[in-house]
């Protein structure tokens, strides 16, 4: 055990991470605007991945593509997981939870539905694609680009890295700075008043829904990409992001973000220290341990919700 | 503007006649079963302050929901320059000149004062420069504490928050509930001086008040709700000399 090689895991942790980030992001969105806790948001990502796979394999890539044939498969491929990730994160919020909020649904109520609705859509998944994993197919070589502390970081990691940054800092500026960034936050912090400014709730809970799922199933792609797609790969990862974004403060964008990161780092670290059995166990003592001293999370809010 | 503030000094004590601004017209409305609304009529017109007076539980914001659009009545209408609105949610309401200032400010806690400003102005592309700086020159406080969040300020300063954020929609109607409940006397004189004037540059307005007699001074009508039901309706400087009001709603023993 170097220290090379622990700067190693690192660095593999922040690639880990800025996916656990993405994928948090899209479940503190929909608790803020619903109080909601979207346990089905791990299938949105799995789908995400089969979106990225169907679509290459559609359009299979060549061999041995050109640097600029590689940029093309992997938007097209990113592109086709967000729409899947976004469209069945759509179609869930109109067909499973808009229907509950007509009829002004008990929390718990909403919660057995997400649950519910996170088994179907594994299952459809299962039914629909097949009970094998598959790979991603191949978009470029995944060559070494350079070597860090004795760690090859691969064209595969810097697109992870890069295109989760871009997609945070795309988030973070439509949350804080459009119209439909104030319409989401006014709803997260007062429904009632927020509709009285001629805020269309109805409108804004679809559009964080397609957002959540644009986000997720973009990750799902960039996962693919580093392992395999299978109809099982949304558990793991979901749980992880979810707990994250417990961790940074739930509603709390930048907290999804540090969240992610946090257990993405801390998972690697925890390979590195006490090996792969250890993977996911420390991730949530850590959560553990966080909510006993901040309950709100790291950047929770400090500020109550409005009654 | 200035024609809007004639047009208001001058009918005080006589019948006025025309369309009304808003009408609610043999409005019910339930909560469940329980029937908040039963049947009750109010008119305001244009350029007018009407008092909306009545003990707890009275139906007093009951009746600013369901004018504002947050409530459907069971029965009967709401009418806004004559035309039946009752039915139009809140949000798609607001297009047709209403700011409601709603029970207990509810500003929004975790967006500075100037972004809750912003917030009222969310039907428009953007938000007016000009009606911010308007809402600025009634209210200096918020202008020192623009980059304030809202959840931070004094409760009088939440008051006006809310009632700037709701001008920033630039209302032809302005509901507010109880904008009073809960400030010093100094600062109740300040807001009432400030609805004053809102309302003399051409703002109608449609007050409910626990504060009776700083409502009945400001207004040029009032109502009074009992148990769902108008009690009272008459020009304010009739209410606030009837006995029953007094006892009723001014503390002095009958
Ligand atoms: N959301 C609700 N669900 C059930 N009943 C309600 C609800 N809101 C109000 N009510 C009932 O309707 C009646 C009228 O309430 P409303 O809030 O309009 O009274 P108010 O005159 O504004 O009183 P206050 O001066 O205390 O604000 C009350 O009996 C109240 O209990
Ligand atoms: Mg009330």
């Amino acid at each position: 055990m170097s220290l090379n090689e622990l700067w190693g895991y690192l660095v593999l942790g922040v690639v880990l991470g800025c996916l656990y980030a993405v994928i948090a992001i899209g479940y503190t969105l929909v608790y803020g605007v619903l109080q909601l806790l979207n346990f089905a948001h791990s299938e949105v990502f799995m789908f995400g991945g089969f979106g990225g796979v169907l679509a290459l394999t559609a359009w299979t890539p060549v061999v041995n593509p050109s640097g600029m044939q590689s940029v093309l498969y992997v938007a097209f491929g990113m592109a086709a997981g967000a729409a899947l990730g976004a469209a069945v994160a759509y179609g869930l919020e109109k067909v499973a939870y808009r229907p509950l909020r007509k009829h002004n649904a008990p929390r718990l109520v909403f919660l057995i539905t997400a649950i519910g609705a996170s088994f179907f859509l594994y299952n459809l998944a299962g039914k629909l694609f097949d009970r094998s994993s598959v790979a991603m197919p191949q978009m470029y070589s995944n060559e070494t680009v350079f070597t860090l502390f004795d760690t090859d970081i691969k064209t595969t990691h810097l697109l992870i890295v890069f295109s989760a940054v871009a997609m945070m800092v795309g988030l973070d500026y439509v949350v804080n700075r459009t119209k439909l960034g104030s319409g989401i936050r006014a709803v997260a912090q007062d429904p009632e008043v927020a509709s009285l400014m001629g805020v269309n709730i109805d409108k804004v809970v679809s559009r964080t829904f397609v957002i959540g799922g644009l986000l997720g199933g973009a990750a799902g792609f960039l996962f693919g990409v580093n392992s395999k797609v299978v109809y099982t790969m949304g558990f793991l990862p979901g749980i992880t992001a979810f707990a994250a974004a417990v961790l940074g403060g739930i509603g709390n964008v930048r907290g999804a973000m540090l969240g992610g990161l946090l257990l993405g780092v801390v998972e690697t670290m925890t390979v590195f220290f006490w090996g792969d059995d250890w993977r996911y166990v420390a991730g949530f003592a850590v959560l553990v341990l966080v909510l006993m001293f901040r309950p709100t999370g790291l950047l929770g809010e400090r500020l109550g919700r409005t009654a | 503007m200035s024609g809007a503030a004639d047009l208001k000094k001058e009918p005080a004590g006589s019948e006025r006649t025309g369309t009304p601004l808003l009408e609610l017209r043999d409005l019910r409305v339930y909560y469940g079963a329980i029937e908040a609304l039963k049947g009750i009529n109010v008119k305001v017109y244009e350029g007018e302050v009407v008092a909306l007076l009545g003990a707890n539980g009275a139906g007093k914001s009951t009746t600013l929901r369901a004018a504002s659009g947050m409530l459907a009545p069971r029965e009967g209408q709401v009418l806004l320059h004559g035309e039946r609105v009752d039915g139009i949610k809140s949000h798609d309401l607001v297009r047709f000149g209403i700011g409601h200032v709603p029970e207990g400010r509810r500003v929004f806690p975790r967006m500075t004062v100037k972004e809750n400003l912003e917030m009222g102005a969310y039907r428009f592309k953007s938000p007016d420069r000009e009606e911010m700086d308007r809402v600025y020159t009634l209210f200096p406080r918020l202008k020192e504490r623009r980059t304030q969040l809202g959840g931070t300020l004094s409760g009088g300063e939440q008051q006006m928050l809310a009632i700037g954020r709701a001008l920033m929609g630039k209302p032809e109607l302005l509901l507010l509930d109880e904008p009073s409940m809960g400030l010093a006397p100094l600062i109740v004189r300040q807001i009432f001086d400030i609805l004053k004037e809102i309302n003399e540059q051409g703002t109608t307005v449609l007050l409910v008040e626990q504060n009776a007699s700083q409502a009945l001074q400001l207004a040029d009508r009032g109502y009074v709700l009992e148990t769902g039901e108008v009690a009272m309706a008459d020009e304010a400087s009739s209410l606030l000399a009837d006995p029953r009001v007094r006892a009723a709603y001014l503390g002095e023993g009958a």
